[in-house]
């Protein structure tokens, strides 16, 4: 932009300085402001307002059978909660000294060793593994398998086996009462 | 022009393969230019400018707009509070819409009166009349898309002047609904196509650009560019130009998003739409009251043809007609500046478009200071309308005597640059 | 006699009521806290004009667009909009009997309609709806000045000559001046938490300050971003008449 005019009457030079100066200035402020302008359209792609406030879920812990799986919806994923059964919960703490890919002990992990509440999404590409059910495949660990990919979780929730890099995420949940839990 | 060599190997290659950068040289940087073009000039490139505004605006609103009669009101209240800046986008599509039309009015006035609609740029014209065409035919719909008193029921008045064509007219208006009344089914048509047609324009807008390139811009003294001492290279003189008419055409726009943005809105829009009742006092937006003005104006039926008919007729000749005017104009002399019984008349014309957009604006029963109903002064004015543009603007062009236009435009701008205020 | 048949046919069916532009005088300027480039809604006003739509309005009208969780951006925490939130029982539901069931309103939660519906809503109106709140403000020829008209606008006693029907209110500001709304304001009707004395125009200012910001929560928003945006862009402007002036310098 600073080869101005050439092709017209031949510029006067006395002002070439404060020309350039002005037009770098006005360059600059312009390209602030067009900066400036495009940020709503950006941030209007952000969660809105009322997305957001609905960051959380309360459950009720009661009807959960021990040895039983539940699926919530928080924030729009699933959430896995599952009353372990005490052969559970040991085989998952012995696991912790266990070869782990993404290595957290089990006790890291639960609030109350009898409920592993996860993110049901698969660390790898975003799949919902199987093993909610009793008869679905839990995998060679005995908690959740993805078939998409084929990655193995325990039944702490950790990746033992195939591609997904990190453990079935944990959320912030608090015990509002000995049974009902608040996610978010 | 000097054509430009180009030293940069990546350029090179890039442009031997497709010469976008010597384009952008041709079109953008050293397409000549009339050396006295007015600010009335700003208002091409503002048009192209606000369409873009808009394009954007409408996309990102299209995020969030749920076209289904039961949620469509309530999503756009959702993009007013919810939204991050959601407010602000929308209050800019909106007001932006009666921007656009304002500079693209001025754009045509400008063209009427400057004669650049006259030969060899009868085509530019033509395209012009399509893209404005197809404008109210966007802004309609979008219209109707809050889903507000005054979106449902322009819809229904503005779909049923169809039915005013006898035999077809009543299997084209249902066509148009997708049922027996405004419903669901229209609002997600008008949607879709609410959606397609700023394209449609976008592509128009192209067509307008290269028929102008071809013979140029016309220019204040309306007659040909001789040489290069009447041109100047389009940046950096008229870029700026244009850049400083952006800066003050934002100031306006922007003033009235942030400090008066419902200035033009009718508060019945913030009615939910109710199929079951009807406001008291139906208006279009300001752009399309003049329209309105018209068809409204005849209430009276001619032989057999019904008045409805005539009116909606009425209505869509007075833009068609205007697809005539470089022939209706039978001037030998471009610019209005040389014509000194045209100039007058051309201000009266003015005035009558304005008057009927006032008058499209009132009920046609109310009366004005208490003497002449609306509807008279609407039936005057859309007869002058007509007049102007079928009689005065065909005889005055025979019967006048222009002044001689100057010799050239650098001729001109050297001798009149103190007396002539207008140019620049 | 039309136009009385018509402005009663109006009043009856308010519910979408619109300007009868022709009958009533225009409703007087009122000094808001909110008018003019820097104004903002006064947030005691606010405060007390949520108390006259929670314990007089929302009886019979809506504010279905506004959510209780949008009352943190008018300074109430999240403990008051809770308490807000829990005078008013929504209906929740199926649980897993599949029952429909009452609990009450959440933050998250849209203020609570009074009526199930809008025929119950017109069922226990005498046939009138009383119209949603939440964009009362722009939906009306007059915005706030004609809420608060309409709001102190009734009268004992009808002028002279005019024949008020059965069920129906004077009003000097309403379209038609005939309204169904029964006067909704007398003095004392709220106690004020803080102190203020609940003169029938003090609750009329208060309550449509709040629907004003109920319209429009996001005003304030929307001035302060104006201001700044438009004394940017006065400078750029004035910036580029400059070059504008320097380019051009050499053709005059």
């Amino acid at each position: 932009m600073t080869d101005a005019p050439t092709a017209a009457a031949g510029a006067p030079h006395e002002g070439e300085t404060r020309r350039d100066f002005l037009l770098i200035a006005t360059s600059v402020v312009g390209a602030v402001g067009t900066a400036l302008a495009v940020w709503p359209l950006i941030d209007q792609m952000n969660p809105a307002a009322d997305v957001l406030a609905l960051s959380s879920t309360e459950v009720d812990l009661s009807p959960i059978e021990v040895g039983q799986s539940i699926t919530v919806v928080w924030r729009g994923k699933p959430v896995f909660i599952r009353r372990r059964t005490a052969k559970e919960i040991t085989r998952a703490k012995a696991d912790d000294t266990s070869d782990l890919p993404d290595p957290q002990a089990d006790a890291d992990r639960v609030q109350k060793p009898e409920w592993l509440i996860l993110v049901g999404v698969c660390t790898h590409l975003g799949c919902i593994p199987l093993g909610q059910r009793t008869t679905e495949p839990r995998g060679d660990f005995g908690g959740w398998f993805c078939p998409c990919h084929g990655s193995h979780y325990d039944t702490s929730g950790r990746i033992r086996k195939g591609p997904a890099p990190e453990n079935l995420a944990v959320p912030k949940y608090v015990f509002v009462t000995d049974t009902k839990i608040k996610i978010g | 022009m000097t054509s430009p060599t180009w030293n940069n190997p990546v350029v090179k290659w890039i442009e031997y393969r497709l010469p976008v950068f010597s384009f952008t040289q041709e079109h953008l940087i050293d397409y000549p230019t009339p050396k006295n073009l007015n600010y009335w000039w700003n208002f091409g490139s503002l048009a192209g400018i606000t369409l873009t505004i808009m394009i954007v605006t409408g996309i990102v609103l299209a995020m969030h707009y749920t076209p289904h009669v039961d949620y469509a009101f309530e999503s756009v209240e959702r993009i007013m509070r919810d939204v991050n800046y959601g407010w602000l986008i929308r209050y800019v599509h909106m007001n932006g819409g009666s921007m656009f039309f304002a500079v693209v009015y001025i754009h045509i006035f400008r063209g009427l009166y400057y004669g650049s609609y006259k030969a060899p740029r009868e085509m530019l014209w033509i395209i012009g009349i399509i893209i404005l065409l197809t404008m109210m035919a966007t802004a309609f719909l979008g219209y109707v898309l809050p889903w507000g008193q005054m979106s449902f029921w322009a819809a229904t008045v503005i779909t049923n002047m169809f039915s005013a064509f006898p035999l077809i007219g009543e299997p084209i208006v249902s066509w148009l609904w997708g049922g027996f009344s405004v419903d669901n089914p229209t609002l997600n048509r008008f949607f879709s196509l609410h959606y397609l047609l700023p394209f449609v324009i976008f592509g128009l807008v192209f067509v307008h650009l290269w028929a102008l390139h071809v013979h140029h811009s016309n220019n204040p003294l309306g007659i040909d560019t001789k040489g290069p001492q009447d041109i100047l290279p389009f940046h950096p003189y008229y870029t700026i130009k244009d850049l400083f008419g952006l800066g003050v055409f934002m100031l306006v726009f922007l003033g009235f998003v942030f400090f008066a943005p419902n200035f033009f809105v009718e508060p019945d829009n913030y009615i939910k739409a109710n199929p079951m009742q009807t406001p008291t006092h139906i208006v279009p937006e300001w752009y399309l009251t003049p329209f309105y003005a018209i068809l409204r104006a005849i209430t009276f039926d001619i032989w057999f043809i019904p008045a409805k008919l005539i009116g909606v007729m009425a209505m869509f000749g007075s833009v068609l007609i205007l697809v005539l005017v470089p022939w209706l104009d039978t001037s030998k002399v471009r610019s209005a500046r040389y014509r000194p019984i045209y100039k007058q008349v051309y201000w009266f014309f003015v005035i009558d478009c304005i008057v009927l957009g006032w008058v499209g604006f009132n009920s046609p029963d109310a009366m004005f200071m208490g003497a002449v109903s609306f509807l008279r002064i609407g039936q005057v004015a859309t007869a002058y309308y007509f007049l102007h543009l079928l009689v005065v603007m065909p005889v005055l062009g025979k019967l006048e005597r222009p002044r001689s236009p100057p010799e050239s435009i650098s001729a001109a701008v050297t001798k009149e640059t103190d007396t002539v205020t207008e140019a620049a | 006699m039309r136009k009385f048949v018509l402005g009663a046919a109006l009043a009856l069916t308010l519910g979408a009521g619109t300007a009868f532009a022709a009958e009533a005088p225009k409703p007087p300027a009122q000094a808001w806290s909110f008018n003019g480039v820097f104004g903002t809604f006064d947030r005691a006003a606010l405060r007390r004009g949520l108390q006259v739509y929670t314990e007089v309005c929302a009886a019979c009208h809506s504010l279905g667009l506004v959510y209780y969780r949008h009352l943190q951006s008018i300074g109430f925490s999240e403990e008051e909009i809770k308490a807000v939130a829990r005078e008013f029982e929504v209906e929740d539901g199926p649980n897993d009997d599949g029952e429909m069931f009452t609990r009450p309103a959440k933050p998250t939660d849209p203020f609570a309609s009074p009526f199930p519906n809008d025929q119950a809503a017109r069922a226990a109106n005498a046939g009138a709806f009383p119209p949603d709140l939440s964009v009362m403000t722009k939906a009306r020829k007059g915005g706030e000045d004609y809420l608060h008209a309409v709001l102190v606008g009734y009268r004992d006693e009808a002028p002279a000559g005019v024949e008020v029907m059965e069920g129906l209110f004077f009003n000097e500001y309403f379209p038609g001046h005939q309204i169904a709304m029964p006067p909704p304001l007398a003095d004392d009707a709220v106690e004020y938490a803080d102190g203020t004395k609940a003169t029938v125009q003090q609750m009329s200012m208060d309550v449509t300050t709040f629907l004003a910001w109920a319209a429009e929560p996001t005003m304030e928003d929307r001035k302060r971003l104006g201001i700044k945006t438009l004394l940017f862009l006065l400078v750029l402007t004035a910036m580029l008449y400059a070059l504008k002036r320097k380019v051009w310098s050499d053709v005059h």
